[in-house]
């Protein structure tokens, strides 16, 4: 996926970094600090002074929002801005010493659909900074068709979406110049904006389109800003990174890292193991497991099939039988498809099916252009050698089907291996519809 | 345009991607192309100037070029440019190609290219009118007429998937690997594709499914269309869109895979990185239903999908729309193909008699073919007929170099041999051997450094200076006992004819200047015979249109001593057979002509 979620703490660090470059009229403290535990935040203190001299607001930094609305911002112990050093270190400590339960939507003040559960591992620690309702500005900017879109808005905070109706989008194509963008900018800025606020607004978001377009930025928020004369505070920021620019941003992004979000399950470690192998090869290898105790296993070539036959499982027998999704493409190595078939295979043999059917193993892919077939099948026999025991003892059903360079060699192989070692398997080229092997192995 | 290639059609492949370009010109064979429909190929890093690639049973050579302007300013005929640079370089060679202009399409193998960076070479390609396909696709194809790389797969299989020639289907894919199991089910269950395209599976693609339909609406080869599509965008409803308004009227068939995707939260990212609905509207369910209402042949699921084809087809052939094709004659490609060691592109001893770079052997050995010797070496070390001055010139130049007398060292030592009792050619080969950068060689040197110095405007003082810091003396320059006043007359000669045949002789002039200063120094150091040679060749070569890379090339390869080579072997072999009349005893050196200094070798 080339859109990547990063950190709030990230996402300023970046701007921080750039920031003389797109902002040299204005000043930004950059006065924050990410940690994970009170402890952290207790030593940081030794260098950052200001976590002693000044209030705090402290709140978890974990991809998601509506955080007031969860009761997770920290600004107040009696009244507002009035959190200590020691308020926001033991404020901490608590919220990430349980679950938290967390509601991404809300209608008015109320939780809408279901809480996400999970621990808060990661915080950021601010200044609190006292300003009124006017100063707060709303600004982002997103790609949408082909355009960018431009938003900006005279109402920031935590009511921009119910007052939506008075944000400005301004939308720009890709080959807009700095010229034309600026002008477009200072011809829409939203009717709302204070007065005296219209020059520097103008300015800031000047800048601020052109960081989002030069930095690489899929996605950048800021709500609200407060604007107080050339001092600028960055009070809440969401952003995505094009992680495929990452080749050429290194410099500018430093070090980001892509967490995943709040209340998503843990990649296991066999999911890990594969993106591992992906990253470090040309060839693209792909794993997401669904329902570990699930019936039917797919190890299927090629971006497209792969869906094709996930639509067709879950048509054909329902989603509850898909154990995984993955595919694996672009030509991998005989090591590389074994690693692969391996991985699969060890989840497989974990556990008998429940009901004690057979389980199912869809080798399927499309009439490949370029890989060879016999080379990648040669690694899927290697994986069964090693599985062939615990295969039999699990009860497994193969049903194969591809074409391509090379196919019939390959549908042989796979065919006297699997007799070989004493395993059930039905194989077909391209004379049978690709996904047919579906509704064949569930006919059984 | 309404066709995206034709049987003309060629393309300049950048990067040597050779199994790819291998499988085009697998299919332009098969299918009996006239040309190869690779052009040319871009490989940077090469110092190659061509590769070898089988065509049928045949080799040929595809030329190498440096970069893409290079390329098309070689190959201009070429409007389709297939790149297969890295995600890292794909942008920048697109952008290339766009601003040289010229190509009418551009293909874009690269999976990754950052966001931005896609849109805007899709969005600089639209502005210019240009077809992008991709990027991260594995190309196009128009069957029996022009194949991009590894699309369709191995030859068995674009014969199996009657992707060999034009049947009726317009089929537009987001997906690589589905296009060829797509191609496969249309032959089986219709008459195959009239033109197909994979747009790639990035988020931004350049060419989009409304592009290639409309172009397809507008190819009276296409009968039908088929689309596949996906889960994420809303590209769909283009097309919805254009059939509401009648733009379109040709009947679709069309299936978004990835109706799987509404069970699962957006965290689970199904096939490609364009694939991922925001939003209702983007599911593979809402577009195949919308699809469905305007009448788009939509099945129920991506199982029904050859039922719904072969329904499609068999009315419209009912209809008479679609007719019979009559299967055209292929060659087939051998299996077995052995690369060929050695290449040759001057002479050809195959058939009845034996050529000179396409003139028969008696076409230009006897005097009156009114070919001369001259004109035999311009054909078979140049591989060009020269003009007659230029033919002229070459005679005066083995002419002048034939002989220089018994004592010089090559001459010398092949008198010794001839005397040892050795053969014409042992005495020969010794004498040639000593031919090098002392004897003989300053013509290559001469005309490089002259060249050099004038290539780069320098003045004479300029070149004395920087010679001195080469730490060389000027090759070229300087004679044991001539000088101005008493010239050189083999030198004279050649200035004379030059001056009377050649059309201009900027670096002999050039040369004089630089004589005039070194001979203000001394008065031997003049221009030479070998230094005019060498400097007139130069001349020579400019004067019939050789670009200056060509002639560095001819330097670099020894061209220029082959002439003293060729020259000299008559004036060596004239005095091997002198040995050999006068049957001279063996020569042994005189002692009292050595000056022995010989000590004890101590011991370390």
């Amino acid at each position: 996926m080339a859109q990547k979620a990063i950190r709030e703490f990230d996402a300023k660090s970046i701007l921080a970094k750039h920031w003389d470059k797109y902002f040299p009229g204005f000043t930004y403290a950059y006065e924050t600090i990410m940690v994970q535990n009170g402890s952290e935040l207790t030593k940081a203190a030794k260098e950052k002074t200001w976590l002693k001299e000044k209030a705090l607001v402290a709140k978890p930094d974990m991809l998601f929002g509506k955080r007031g609305k969860n009761g997770l911002v920290l600004f107040r112990d009696s009244k507002p801005g009035d959190v200590s050093l020691t308020k926001a270190t033991s404020w901490i400590d608590e919220k990430s010493s349980e679950k938290q339960s967390v509601y991404f939507s809300f209608e008015g003040d109320t939780p809408n659909g279901e809480a996400k559960v999970d621990m808060l591992t990661h915080f950021i620690v601010e200044p609190f900074t006292p300003h009124t309702q006017e100063e707060e500005y709303y600004i982002s900017a997103t790609c949408v068709g082909d355009d960018d879109v431009l938003y900006m808005s005279a109402e920031g905070g935590m009511e921009v979406e119910e007052n939506w109706d008075k944000v400005i989008e301004v939308a720009f194509p890709i080959t807009a110049t700095e010229e034309e963008i600026a002008e477009k900018i200072k011809k829409n800025i939203p009717k709302d904006v204070a007065k005296k606020d219209k020059e520097a607004f103008a300015e800031f978001a000047i800048g601020f389109f052109k960081a989002y377009r030069e930095l690489n930025f899929a996605y950048l928020e800021i709500n609200p800003f407060v604007l107080q004369g050339k001092k600028v505070e960055l009070l809440d920021m969401v952003a995505k990174l094009d992680d495929t620019a990452g080749f050429m941003m290194r410099e500018e992004w430093g070090d980001v890292e892509y967490p995943t979000s709040f209340g998503m399950e843990e990649k296991s470690p066999e999911v890990l193991a594969i993106e591992d192998a992906d990253s470090k090869s040309g060839a693209s290898l792909k794993l997401t497991i669904l329902k570990p105790e699930a019936r039917i296993w797919t190890m299927v070539a090629g971006g497209g099939a792969s869906v094709v036959y996930a639509d067709t499982i879950a048509d054909l027998a329902g989603i509850e039988d898909l154990a995984n999704y993955g595919e694996y493409s672009g030509g991998p190595t005989t090591s590389e498809t074994k690693f692969y078939a391996e991985t699969i295979l060890d989840l497989m043999t974990r556990a008998k099916d429940a009901k004690d059917r057979d389980k199912v193993l869809i080798i399927g892919g499309a009439i490949a252009n370029f890989t060879d077939v016999a080379k990648t099948f040669t690694g899927i026999i290697q994986a069964f050698e090693g599985y062939a025991d615990k295969m039999k003892k699990v009860g497994i059903k193969i049903y194969v089907r591809r074409g391509g360079p090379n196919f019939e060699k390959g549908l042989k192989d796979i065919k006297e291996a699997a007799d070989r070692l004493g395993l059930y398997i039905e194989v077909y080229g391209p004379q049978t519809h690709v996904t047919d092997i579906v509704r064949m192995a569930l006919a059984k | 345009m309404a066709q995206l290639y034709t049987r003309d059609t060629q393309a300049i492949f950048w990067n040597n991607n050779a199994s790819a370009i291998q499988r085009m010109l697998d299919y332009d064979y098969t299918i009996k192309r006239k040309k190869p429909s690779v052009a040319g190929i871009v490989a940077p890093t090469s110092s190659s100037k061509f590769d070898k690639f089988f065509y049928g049973p045949d080799e040929i050579m595809i030329p190498l070029y440096r970069n893409t302007t290079e390329a098309k300013a070689a190959q201009p005929q070429a409007d389709v440019l297939l790149n297969f640079a890295s995600f890292r370089t794909a942008y920048e060679v697109t952008m290339e190609a766009l601003e040289l202009g010229g190509f009418t399409s551009i293909m874009v193998t690269a999976e990754g290219i950052p966001e931005r960076l896609a849109r805007k070479m899709n969005a600089t390609a639209r502005e210019k009118n240009v077809t992008i396909i991709g990027p991260a696709t594995v190309g196009a194809i128009a069957p029996g007429a022009f194949k991009i790389a590894n699309i369709g797969g191995t030859i068995e299989n674009i014969v199996q998937s009657k992707l060999h020639r034009a049947g009726s289907c317009g089929l537009v894919t987001r997906s690589g690997g589905l296009f060829n199991e797509l191609s496969n089910i249309i032959a089986i269950n219709a008459d195959g594709i009239a033109e197909g395209v994979a747009i790639g599976g990035d988020r931004f693609v350049g060419s989009v499914f409304i592009d290639n339909l409309l172009r397809m609406e507008a190819n009276p080869e296409v009968k039908y269309m088929l689309l596949l599509g996906e889960v994420g965008g809303t590209e769909e409803y283009k097309v919805i869109e254009a059939v509401k308004s009648g733009k379109i009227k040709k009947p679709i068939i069309a299936w978004c895979i990835g109706t799987i995707a509404k069970y699962y939260d957006s965290g689970v990212q199904f096939g490609h990185a364009g694939a991922s609905a925001n939003g209702d509207m983007e599911t593979a369910e809402a577009k195949n239903k919308a699809m469905k209402e305007v009448g788009i042949h939509v099945p129920s699921s991506f199982n029904d999908l050859p039922e719904i084809i072969s329904a499609v087809y068999h009315e419209l052939h009912a209809e008479g729309i679609i007719k019979d094709i009559a299967e055209p004659s292929m060659n087939v490609c051998p299996t077995v193909r052995k690369s060929k060691q050695f290449i040759c592109t001057i002479s050809d001893d195959r058939g009845d008699e034996a050529h000179y770079c396409g003139y028969p052997i008696s076409s230009v050995a006897t005097p009156d073919t009114g070919f001369t010797i001259g004109d035999v070496m311009s054909i078979l070390w140049f591989k060009k007929r020269y003009p007659r001055w230029a033919v002229d010139f070459l005679e005066t130049v083995l002419k002048t170099v034939a002989d220089h007398g018994p004592a010089v060292s090559g001459a010398h030592n092949a008198k010794v041999t001839a005397r040892a009792g050795k053969d014409v050619i042992s005495s020969l080969i010794s004498g040639l051997l000593t031919i090098g950068p002392r004897f003989g060689g300053a013509i290559d040197d001469a005309a490089k450094y002259f060249k050099y110095a004038n290539d780069n405007g320098m003045s004479p003082a300029d070149f004395l200076n920087h010679m001195k810091k080469e730490g060389i003396p000027i090759p070229g320059i300087g004679h044991r006992i001539k000088s101005l006043k008493n010239p050189d007359l083999r030198v004279e000669g050649l200035k004379k004819f030059a001056a009377a045949n050649f059309p201009s002789t900027p670096l002999l002039d050039y040369a004089l200047t630089v004589e005039q200063l070194t001979t203000s120094k001394k008065e031997n150091l003049i221009l030479n015979v070998d230094g005019t040679i060498g400097i007139l060749m130069v001349d020579m070569w400019r004067s019939l249109g050789y670009k200056d890379e060509e002639i560095d090339v001819f330097i670099d390869a020894g061209a220029l001593n082959a002439f003293f080579i060729l020259g000299r072997s008559i004036g060596f072999i004239g005095h091997i057979l002198d040995e050999k009349r006068l049957a001279m005893p063996m020569y042994r050196h005189p002692m009292d002509d050595i000056l022995y200094d010989v000590q004890k070798a101590e011991q370390i």
